[in-house]
């Protein structure tokens, strides 16, 4: 309860988390509201929006639905976030914990591992990946996974290299555990706050990768997402604004709301740091 | 008072101002853009559209066409065919060399045609195997002993399906690796200059050109922006003064041909007749049923496609014939748009949900749009489809594997059908490595045999039969989906003088093109 209390006391981290849950419910509801496929040609191509019943936000080139794509594209963008988020921490948080916890020679070879990665400008390279393994939402989850571990890396490090030494990992240890049930069971959860924040922005920002992506034509042919939207009104944009318009909102409101729920876990969860800030 | 005198010195004045009104002006540089990014220049090598456009300028053929596809001397000056049709001489222009100064002669000629195109060029290849021989009688003599008359043989020599290459150049080497692939040498009007790699392929003057007084342009640069968009704003704000076709977005063109001192054209694409297809793998997957390919025949909607995407230009084909093909059968029965008789065809083969890849023609926005388009057509009927989105080498690369089972493109139909649609049909035009032959891999004896007779038979109503006979055959067969006729504009500015003078348009020189300003 206290950490819900200390959620709501950060006004922006409510409104963030009321926009975010009503993204959610549009992606949940999509397929209800909008039955037929995104892709389906229905009306006559640059409907503007209001303009006639059912199509509140016009239609595209194709005459496809536009608000019918959003919410369906709502749903990809949130998967990708989420997937390519789950698959970074899959990777950061096992390296990071070895390196962190060994130290040495082991914290040396992982930590070049991972600066090789965080040399190469994280879009380039992800855009590098997409065109090797071809677009796919596959290969896009993993290309974006691949280019936003090494944050969680170091970070994850850091934390256990400053916890390695508390009493309570002592204790454990003098009472016969071993290396794993240490790190599992006594490190790992006393670095989750942090792990959490970091998380909810990393969602963001892999929803915004993946929108550059499909704007630049590497997005999943097959799926209609936020950033495949504007790639395909970008060359129209003069004719019907609104083809741009209303995805680049939903992205901007999407993002936003992840880090104003992001900096809201941040105040909940280390109530010190957040009264300090006051 | 005047007096007649003076009358006449007035008339005669005035009609030497509007002579020198009339009058070419020598001079600049044109500027237009090339989409996308030509993988080469080497004409025959290479057939990619963008290629021939550029590349036009840079070699030339024995003869060109004008816009009724009538044959006018180009690189020879005259010919004469024997009695029975079968012997061809034609006389060389004796003061051509090439871009590195090595004078042209028959030798060029017999090289270009037996040993190059036969070994790089699909479409020469067609007209190749109803040559016996093909010999230098002197230095600028050269003649084509057919096996057997040919129709459309005095149609194959277009830059693009006889290019003349340079002998000394090419000779003995390794074509695709010659190190001059890089620096194209030809005999046209325009020098290659330099690449600048996504930036600008620029040619300049070929101040020795054989042809008095030609070019009077100083250079052509070919620009290469790669978005639609931007390539629309570049000729609003000037920066290109001519957009050959298919290099702006359909929408874009209503928008721009209402500015100021803009003029558009149909004209310049008699001879190629672009037409748009599906390739369908006859080899394998559900794609390999004749009853899938008639089902997605009737699965698209082509009508959409013309008035949404193409904004009304061009024809939805009757079938594997362009309207500007000749020996056109219209009793065919027509593939409308009838998902229901689609979904019967599928339930009668047993679809079973087998995927199917598709791949879209990487040529910009309107081709996207189009695969989107017939994607969502195919999966209302049923048909599972997954969109394999590649650029365009890997585009050629996947089709030259047979690496597909759905896939864009569009091809020239070059005026006649021995030359530009047999070659998508004929089961000896199967071989791996190239985008251009028969791709789709269709095999049938009887269709061959047809083909080759009606390349061949004598009069044209004894063609016409069998090229009837033969288009009842593909309608029932469907080796490919015939999408449409498409019609190309081509926007310019209006002071921008014979841009058009031949039936392959833009992809033609650009010699006789002056800037009035």
């Amino acid at each position: 309860m206290k950490f819900l209390a200390r959620f709501a006391q950060n006004r922006g981290a409510l409104i963030g988390l009321i926009i975010l849950v009503a993204i959610i419910l549009m992606a949940i509801l999509a397929p209800l509201v909008f039955p037929e496929s995104p892709w389906r040609m229905v009306q006559r191509p640059f409907l503007p929006p209001l303009e006639q019943d059912g199509f509140p936000l016009g239609t595209d080139t194709m005459g496809r639905n536009v608000a019918s794509g959003l919410m369906h594209g709502a749903w990809v963008s949130l998967l990708i976030g989420l997937v390519s988020t789950t698959v970074a921490l899959a990777i950061g948080v096992p390296l990071g914990a070895i390196a962190g916890y060994y130290g040495g020679l082991i914290d040396d070879a992982l930590m070049r591992f991972t600066e090789f990665f965080q040399t190469i400008p994280n879009f380039a390279l992800a855009i590098v990946l997409v065109a090797i393994m071809q677009p796919s939402v596959t290969s896009i989850v993993l290309a974006i996974a691949l280019v936003s571990w090494p944050p969680v890396a170091r970070l994850v490090r850091a934390e256990f290299m400053s916890l390695r030494h508390r009493e309570y990992v002592e204790a454990a240890r003098l009472v016969g555990q071993g290396d794993l049930t240490i790190i599992l069971r006594q490190i790992l959860p006393n670095t989750l706050s942090p792990i959490i924040v970091l998380a909810s922005l990393m969602v963001a920002t892999a929803i915004l990768l993946e929108s550059a992506l499909s704007f630049l034509g590497l997005g999943d042919p097959n799926v209609m997402s936020w950033g495949y939207m504007i790639g395909a009104a970008r060359t129209v944009i003069r004719q019907a604004w609104w083809l741009s318009f209303f995805p680049g909102v939903a992205i901007l409101l999407t993002v936003l709301s992840l880090n104003l729920v992001g900096e809201g876990l941040d105040d909940a969860l280390n109530p010190k740091l957040a009264r300090e800030r006051q | 008072m005047k007096t007649p005198l003076a009358l006449a010195i007035t008339a005669a004045a005035m009609t030497a101002t509007s002579a020198v009104a009339q009058e070419p002006q020598y001079g600049g540089v044109i500027d237009t853009v090339i989409q996308p990014e030509p993988p080469g220049l080497v004409l025959g090598m290479i057939q990619n559209a963008p290629t021939r456009t550029v590349a036009g300028n840079i070699y030339e053929g024995l003869m060109r066409y004008t816009t009724d596809l009538e044959p006018i001397p180009q690189l020879a000056t005259e010919w004469e065919v024997s009695d029975d049709g079968l012997t061809w001489t034609f006389h060389l222009r004796e003061d051509v060399t090439w871009h590195d100064g090595e004078t042209f002669n028959a030798e060029d000629v017999v090289f270009s045609a037996d040993v190059f195109h036969r070994d790089l060029n699909p479409s020469a290849r067609a007209v190749l195997q109803h040559i016996e021989s093909i010999e230098a009688i002197d230095d600028y003599t050269v003649e084509f002993t057919l096996t057997e008359p040919f129709g459309p043989f005095p149609l194959s020599f277009e830059a693009g399906t006889f290019t003349m290459v340079p002998e000394h150049i090419y000779a003995g080497t390794d074509f695709r690796n010659n190190e001059a692939n890089n620096h194209p040498i030809g005999t046209g009007a325009f020098k290659f200059d330099e690449w600048d790699r996504g930036t600008v392929i620029k040619l300049v003057k070929n101040e020795d050109y054989y042809e008095e007084g030609l070019p009077y342009l100083d250079g052509i640069n070919w620009h290469i922006i790669p978005d639609g968009a931007s390539r629309a704003i570049a000729y609003e704000n000037g920066t290109v003064d001519v957009l050959p076709y298919g290099t702006v977005e359909n929408f874009d063109i209503p928008r721009l041909t209402e500015m100021d001192n803009t003029c558009v054209t149909e004209e310049g694409h008699e001879y190629f007749s672009p037409f748009a297809m599906l390739w369908m793998n006859n080899r394998e997957g559900p794609t390999a049923d004749k009853r899938f390919r008639q089902a997605v025949m009737y699965a698209m909607d082509r009508e959409f496609a013309r008035d949404v995407l193409w904004n009304g230009l061009g024809k939805v084909p009757l079938g594997a014939f362009g309207s500007n093909a000749k020996f056109q059968n219209d009793d065919l029965e027509p593939y409308d748009h009838d998902p229901e008789k689609a979904r019967e065809l599928l339930d009668e083969m047993g679809y079973d949900g087998e995927e199917v890849r598709l791949l879209p023609l990487p040529y910009g926005e309107t081709w996207t749009r189009w695969a989107e388009a017939v994607q969502q057509n195919l999966r209302e009927v049923g048909i599972e489809v997954t969109t394999e989105a590649t650029d365009v080498g890997g585009w050629n690369q996947r089709l030259g594997e047979w690496d597909f089972d759905l896939a864009f493109t569009y091809l020239y139909q070059y005026g006649d059908p021995a030359l530009g649609i047999s070659r998508t049909y004929l089961s000896s035009n199967i071989e791996k490595g190239s985008p251009w032959n028969n791709v789709e891999g269709y095999e049938n004896e009887k269709v061959d045999e047809l083909f080759n007779e009606a390349a061949t038979a004598y009069p044209e109503e004894e063609r016409e039969a069998l090229y009837h006979e033969v288009q009842e055959i593909l309608q029932e067969d469907v080796p490919v989906g015939w999408l449409l006729e498409l019609g190309f504009p081509t926007v310019y500015r209006c002071d921008v003088k014979n841009l058009v003078t031949s039936g392959v348009g833009v992809n033609d020189s650009f010699k006789d093109t002056w800037l009035d300003r």
